[in-house]
């Protein structure tokens, strides 16, 4: 028994069972993300290889008419995902700012801000579709009276999809600035510079991995929910004209499509909008992380 | 305790046996049927797998929705024993999996306005025109100055299908229009909406939003079943093969006496079997 609990210790000469978990658990875990790739890629390819017109690269979706053009939800995912990422990164900065160099420190201010900081921690943990029952009820009639249109929109889900976003990217930025602030605060106050100046002419230009990988992730999880955009994006398969218009994005198309069609090419220009959905977000985050590289 | 309960019980359970004689057949049977499918069936088959899972608790019968399509592949991949669909099964899927279709209900499609619009009813032209993004403002069918929010179902949706092969004669709607993917979030974007049209089963019809008349037809399951109105379609059951077992029984005990019941509470007409 003792033996059998030694061989699992990674640092001892006899630990081989230890390294061997590891090794299985590397082998399963890449076994599997090479899978899903090659089903998905595997699965796109007929839809990919049939071409011609009505294929998945037109702008028209009408599985009446034989068109299955996947093109609008495309164009649909990165609006959505661009507009979330750039009012939701910038909102996160802010707070994240505001929570790292407080302006005030009297026993209110540091209560409320460790109530902020909670409830962005709590947020991380709320399922999007409840944020998506509480807009249509909320959010949707005021942008209806408000501004025009059904309510159901671009700018609609987009807001939404910031307020989801989020949590992630404040929790990204205090781990990676927190640290950083810390270990030039003494140096800072003795020069005299508050915490805020101290986060705008030190931290900030030395972090710009950490500010890449909050947009990065970001981007990824406004990509990738399915829930806000299909209860409040509208859910047209056409380009949006202005950012009152219904648009369709990619996961809400193949939640709309897998809810009725088995089979067919409408099921199978799926993979295909599957395989899209991988690759913009390949694309865009290793050209956000190049863009940062470069600079 | 226990006794004297579980003896009040087995006095109530024979009780309830005696009375509902559709029941009977499911005496002494034991196992598992998994329903799933289109959505319009889920509350007549809650009903049914209740009475007889109460009746006999050897018996368990889940039921899960999915659309019309969920409910054609589970059941031809045998991933469950009824498959519901709220369309015809089409030839391929009947070659493909070999399978057995039970319509059982009518199922009318209303077109449906918000409860504060003046517009109570419509022309099937208007409707055609509304749908086709032709007419875009409510003043031009006699209502007031707002623009049209056209809210429609997804592509497959059977309601959706009824509603285009009946009311629009096989035309399609405005590819601007909103999508919305249940009966449940249609009644919830006409209800908010003032200027919304859109269209769900009669049996969803209630005071949150207004059924509109169209071509003198009122939109009502008496009207359905006695054909004054004719935007319906059929609700089915679909198994593979012919039905065995538990499975033949449950089809049996929907189409009974109870069954009906159930269907008519359901909000829809029930159908006899053919």
């Amino acid at each position: 028994m003792r033996n059998a609990v030694e061989s699992f210790r990674p640092e001892r000469r006899n630990g081989e069972a230890g390294l061997a978990v590891i090794h299985v658990s590397v082998a399963l875990a890449a076994a599997g993300m090479v899978l899903l790739f090659l089903m998905v890629v595997a699965f796109a390819l007929p839809a990919f290889l049939q071409g011609g017109g009505g294929g998945p690269f037109s702008w028209s979706w009408a599985p009446g008419k034989g068109e299955f053009g996947i093109l609008p939800m495309v164009a649909g995912s990165v609006l959505m995902a661009v507009l979330a990422v750039v009012s939701g990164w910038t909102l996160g900065l802010c707070l994240c700012c505001w929570l790292l160099a407080p302006d005030r420190s009297g026993k209110g201010d540091v209560l409320l801000r460790n109530l902020v900081g909670g409830m962005v921690r709590v947020m991380t943990a709320i399922p999007t579709v409840v944020y998506g029952f509480a807009a249509v009820f909320l959010l949707t009639p005021v942008i209806r009276s408000g501004l025009g249109g059904s309510g159901f929109s671009w700018l609609t889900a987009a807001i939404m999809l910031s307020l989801l976003i989020l949590p992630t990217v404040v929790l990204v930025l205090q781990a990676g600035l927190g640290p950083r602030l810390e270990s030039v605060r003494l140096a800072g106050a003795a020069a005299g510079l508050t915490r805020l100046e101290l986060l705008w002419y030190l931290v900030l230009p030395s972090s710009r991995s950490t500010l890449i990988s909050a947009a990065v992730l970001g981007f990824g999880r406004a990509v990738g929910d399915t829930m806000l955009p299909l209860m409040l994006a509208g859910n047209a398969p056409v380009m949006p004209e202005t950012l009152l218009s219904s648009l369709r994005t990619l996961t809400a198309h193949m939640a709309l499509v897998t809810s009725n069609e088995v089979g067919g090419a409408a099921y199978d220009s799926l993979f295909m909008a599957g395989l899209f959905l991988l690759l913009i977000n390949g694309i865009v985050s290793l050209a956000i992380r190049r863009m940062g590289g470069r600079s | 305790m226990n006794r004297i309960l579980s003896a009040f019980a087995l006095v109530l359970l024979s009780a309830s046996l005696a009375v509902a004689a559709p029941l009977d057949s499911f005496k002494g049977q034991k196992g598992n049927i998994d329903i799933a499918g289109g959505t319009a069936h889920i509350p007549v088959m809650q009903k049914a797998a209740q009475a007889i899972m109460t009746a006999n608790k050897d018996i368990r019968i889940t039921v899960a929705g999915g659309g019309s399509g969920v409910g054609v592949q589970k059941v031809g991949e045998g991933l469950v024993q009824i498959g519901n669909t709220g369309r015809a099964l089409k030839d391929g899927e009947i070659a493909k999996y070999g399978l057995e279709t039970f319509p059982f209900a009518i199922d009318g499609v209303a077109i449906a306005v918000n409860p504060s619009n003046s517009v109570t009813s419509l022309s099937k032209s208007q409707i055609k025109d509304i749908f086709a993004g032709k007419i875009t403002n409510w003043k031009d069918v006699g209502g007031k100055d707002a623009p049209i929010s056209i809210y429609v179902r997804e592509d497959g949706s059977g309601t959706r299908e009824t509603f285009e092969e009946r009311a629009l004669d096989k035309g399609t709607s405005v590819q601007t229009a909103n999508v919305v993917n249940s009966n449940g979030a249609m009644k919830t974007a006409i209800a908010q909406d003032s200027n919304g049209i859109g269209y769900v089963g009669i049996g969803h019809l209630d005071e949150s939003i207004r059924g509109v008349t169209v071509d003198g037809m009122v939109p009502s399951q008496e009207n359905a079943a006695n054909g004054t109105y004719t935007i319906t379609r059929l609700l089915y059951m679909n198994t593979k093969g012919k039905p065995q077992g538990l499975t033949a029984l449950f089809i049996d005990y929907i189409y009974s006496e109870d069954g009906k019941g159930f269907i008519s509470s359901s909000g829809y007409i029930p159908l006899d079997r053919k």
